[in-house]
Parts: C-alpha cells; structure tokens; sequence
C-alpha cells in the first residue's frame, strides 16, 4: 500500500534538511510513497504541533521538532 | 579551571611552532587558540546538557503545565524559566505561539516565553561564559529572565488580544485548557544520547564559523585599539549610549555567535559592561527575521508594540547595570 508521507514545516532549513533526508530515503530504497509538503500554517497547526518540522506518515506524528537521521526514518517507514 | 588550555596553547606556540614570546604575534595566536579552545568546549557542554533537559522536557510539557496549573502571578515567571531551557529555533515561534494560545495559557504569559526563549538560549550561555566569565554570565541570566517576566507582564496588561490575526482570533475563542494526549517518543537513554549528540555537533559546526571569525577579529582588535579607547566616547555618563546600543542591535541577528568575541574586546577596551549585555540582548532577543514570521499570527500593530516594550525593558536594564556594576 502507498505510504502518504507528509512533512510539516514553514520552509525553514531544518524543514528542507528533512525533506531532502526523507527524499533520498524513499528513493534508496524503493519504497511507495508519496511525499507532500504541507506549508500553510493553518494546515500545520491541525496537527497540534508546537515545534517544527514534522515527519507525518500515514496520518501519525512520528518525529517533531528535528531533524532525523536516514535509518530512522527507514525503521518507521518499514 | 582552564590552565590547562593555557599550558596547550603555551605549549603549541612556544615549543611546536617556537615563537618569541615577546612578538606581538605569538602573543595574539597564543590568545586565539586559549580563547577558542575554551569557548568552543563551553558552548559543547551547555549545547550537550541543554539537549538532554529538552529531550526529557519537551515543549509539549511545558504547555501542558503552564495550561494545567493555576501559578497566581507566577506564570510569567514559570514560562520565562521553561524559555531557558527550551531550545527555540525562531521558525517554530509560531506553531509555539498558537500551541500555547489554543491551550489557554494567557498571552502576557505566552510573550514571557517567546521573549526569554532566544535570550537566554544554549549558545548565549557557553559564549557568555567562556568570554565573560561565570559571574557576569549569571548576571545575564537573571535579568533575561526577569526581562521575560516583566515584558510578559506589561504585555498582559495592554489588552493587546485585539490585535492578533482573525484566524488567531478564532482558535483564541476556542481555546480551552486542554490536555493533549501528548505522545512522548519512546526513547532509550542510549538512543537519546545518540540523538543529542548529533545535534549538538550540528549546531556546533553551525556556529563555529561566526565564533572564530568573531574571536580573530577580537584579537586584532584587542592589538590595535589602545586600553580605555572608548571611554571618551561611551562612558557610564553618557545617556544616550545604551539606547543607540540596543537599536543597532536588533537587525543584527544571524551573526550574533560572531558578535560576543567582538563585544568582548569591546568592553575591555571601555564599553560599559551594560551598554554591551543591552546591545547583546538586543542581537540574541529580538530580530528582523522573527518579526517576520510573527506576522502571521500578528497585526504589525503588536509587532511593533512588542518590540518596543521588549526594546524599552533592555534598555532600563541596560541603565541598571550601568548603575549597580
């Protein structure tokens, strides 16, 4: 099934470093997903999150507020 | 606590690259590399030691308590505390700002954090005391907080929830004092670890630049001008010093790493101590780019309002430390 990954951020240069992590994560490894960036503030704010970014996969908040490493993200999309 | 740094850089000047003593240059690659060495370890263990209270004590807490509890004036104070060991990146200052508004925690309060938050971050503290020594790094630490507090107070005072944007209007209507299921990310000790020290490098390796162009411009500086240079200029009796300080100060902003080593170099030479810990508070708490993002959740009427009650309590404190140091 198709992973619907979402990353919240307002485009600051951690939210890019995240984008570009995830990124390179699905393409390595061949994972279906789709990646969307959500900007819109009012957006974010739906999910209740107080710090940016935020790595949404599937509707559940898995990481807040920094920057994750490549095999993190690859253990939560596994 | 440092001779131990001293005897390296001795030892790096004086044996390896076997300098005069006397030349004016092994003097000042002597200072450089102390100067660096001690500082660059200073920021490591507050950057490191910032990071796990965070990581045990996540901003989600902090609201859910601020929220929760009934403090009776002390709020102010209890958020100004939490903005001290919160690290706050000024891109998250606004979902911040609505998290708090939508968990019912007063504005004046709100304010108290986003105003003590950069001030007294992890990076203001390991340069303060590796340039200023653990006195005067103390100093500025209670009076950012109580800048927090008092700010967030006055700030309460003006009524100013009018001036939010609609949308902020709305979640302020419909803000309750609600605990958010808050989910905590399960962590080992080891794997938090791991964590905060990656980030500790990265914001490290971040800052670096600025600190050592900061330190080697201090050092040429501390050659050239002359001991007590600035007196004729900024002396504890002229009014108008700290005021200018604090206004140059607030565009400033991305450079602020860079910035201390200079001020430093400054004050030895005859800047009044709170001319300078008012022109720094200025560079660290307040920033072109933070108003920026702030407009989403404000009219440019509170900005402005903001900055200048935050901008007029630097200021006082600026006096006061004139004053009393």
């Amino acid at each position: 099934m198709t992973k619907i990954i979402k990353i919240l951020g307002t485009g600051c240069p951690k939210c890019q470093s995240m984008t570009r992590i995830v990124q390179d994560v699905v393409s390595e490894n061949n994972i279906d997903a789709t990646i969307e960036k959500v900007e819109d503030i009012i957006e974010i704010m739906k999910f209740n999150v107080m710090t940016t970014p935020v790595l949404v996969i599937d509707d559940a908040i898995t990481i807040k507020g920094r920057v994750p490493s490549k095999d993190e993200v690859l253990a939560f999309l596994n | 606590m440092f001779d131990w740094v001293q005897n390296i850089a001795d030892w790096l000047v004086y044996d390896v690259l076997n300098l005069n003593k006397k030349q004016h240059l092994a003097e000042a690659l002597n200072f450089f590399i102390y100067d660096t060495t001690k500082i660059l370890i200073l920021l490591f263990v507050v950057i490191f030691f910032m990071g796990i209270v965070n990581s045990y004590f996540p901003i989600d807490k902090v609201k859910n308590y601020l929220s929760r509890n009934k403090l009776y004036g002390l709020e102010y104070l209890m958020a100004s505390l939490f903005g001290v060991v919160t690290p706050f990146c000024s891109c998250s200052s606004v979902p911040l700002f609505i998290g708090f508004v939508r968990g019912g925690i007063p504005l004046g309060v709100t304010f108290s954090f986003l105003i003590t938050s950069p001030l007294v971050n992890e990076v203001a503290i390991g340069l303060f005391a590796g340039l200023f020594g653990f006195k005067t790094t103390i100093i500025y630490v209670v009076s950012g907080i109580l800048l927090g507090t008092i700010s967030g107070i006055i700030l309460q005072n003006l009524k100013l929830e009018c001036y939010l944007t609609p949308w902020v209007k709305e979640v302020l209507a419909n803000a309750q004092r609600e605990q958010d299921i808050f989910q905590a990310e399960n962590q080992t000790f080891k794997q938090r670890l791991s964590i905060i020290w990656t980030e500790t490098l990265k914001i490290l390796k971040g800052i670096i630049p600025y600190v050592l162009v900061g330190i080697a411009i201090g050092g040429l500086m501390h050659g050239y001008i002359p001991e007590g240079f600035f007196e004729k200029y900024m002396d504890k009796d002229n009014l108008f010093a700290v005021p200018i300080a604090t206004i140059l100060a607030i565009p400033m902003y991305s450079n602020a790493s860079g910035i201390l080593p200079v001020v430093q170099v400054l004050v030895a030479k005859g800047i009044p101590l709170g001319t300078a810990i008012a022109f720094m508070m200025g560079v660290v708490g307040l920033s072109l780019p933070e108003a920026m993002l702030l407009k989403k959740v404000m009219t440019l009427k509170l900005i402005a309002i903001f900055f200048a009650v935050v901008t007029l309590c630097i200021i006082i404190s600026g006096y006061l430390f004139n004053i009393i140091l």
